[in-house]
């Protein structure tokens, strides 16, 4: 038992991460002068989407009934995609900024 | 209702065929900073009335964020005046925009809890809409200076979409 665990744990360890590093990569999104740019993007299951607000407001990055990212003056926030869907997100103090993820299986 | 001035003023620029008849309504680039400073300064003070009155977490962000954005805003306006050497000039808008506020705040001053929240929220819809519809026909249109016509674009992004966030409050508040 000891051995086989032994045996076994650094070739998973060494599967998954090669599989995250090769893949998982980080999309930024940038938050200027009230609109997200770009406002749609393509990503895969993994992927990080990072907005980085240059702007002079706060914003954020809000589903609907789903998370929330603040995003304060000058600063930046993420999330990580979990699965294959379509995101559709607003700026819930400006909802009149949107922006669009779409998100593909790894 | 509020911002009657301002209107009668658009509608002269609009019905105005001849430009020189049009120049002579539209307000000038120290006249329009004005009008936007004090558009953004009065709404911060209803802000400020909201946050010290209501107890509901929507309005409260809500103000909050109105008293933040319209503060934000108005600081790139004075370093702008600053930078282009104008002195922004009192005039009739901007003293009609700041009376009928003040009726209006006499009003909200009166009310408390879910009458405040409604009547604060209804009237944020209203006054966002007027200030727009300003900035889209007669301000924006009438800027001279790019720098001024840039920061004013920007504004009305912003208002839009304080327009729509008072909006999404006031659906939840019925
Ligand atoms: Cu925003």
């Amino acid at each position: 038992m000891l051995s086989k665990r032994h045996f076994w744990a650094p070739v998973v360890l060494a599967v998954a991460t090669g599989a995250v590093s090769a893949q998982a990569e980080t999309i930024t999104v940038t938050v200027d002068k009230m609109a997200f740019s770009p406002t749609e993007i393509n990503a895969k299951v993994g992927d990080t989407i990072e907005w980085v607000n240059k702007d002079k407001f706060v914003h954020t990055a809000t589903v609907k009934g789903g998370w929330e990212v603040m995003l304060p003056v000058k600063k930046s926030g993420s999330i990580v995609v979990q699965k294959a869907e379509t995101i559709d997100y607003i700026c819930r103090f400006h909802p009149n900024m949107k922006g669009r993820i779409m998100v593909a299986a790894p | 209702m509020h911002i009657r001035p301002i209107a009668a003023l658009a509608a002269l620029c609009l019905l105005g065929a001849a430009p020189l008849a049009q120049a002579a309504d539209m307000p000038t680039d120290p006249q329009i900073a004005h009008i936007a400073y004090t558009a953004g300064a009065l709404d911060v003070d209803m802000g400020r009335l909201a946050i010290s009155k209501s107890k509901n977490k929507d309005v409260l962000d809500f103000a909050e964020s109105m008293v933040r954005d319209h503060e934000a805003v108005n600081v790139q306006a004075l370093d702008l005046v600053k930078k282009l050497n104008v002195t922004p000039e009192d005039n009739a808008t901007s003293k009609a925009l700041t009376d009928a506020t003040a009726a209006e705040r006499a009003k909200l001053e009166k009310l408390d809890g879910a009458a405040f929240d409604k009547a604060y929220v209804d009237n944020e819809v209203a006054y966002h809409k007027q200030v727009n519809g300003a900035l889209e026909t007669l301000l924006i249109p009438s800027a001279q200076n790019a720098e001024l016509k840039s920061l004013l674009e920007t504004g009305l992004k912003i208002f839009q979409g304080h327009e729509q966030h008072a909006e999404t409050v006031a659906a939840g508040l019925k």
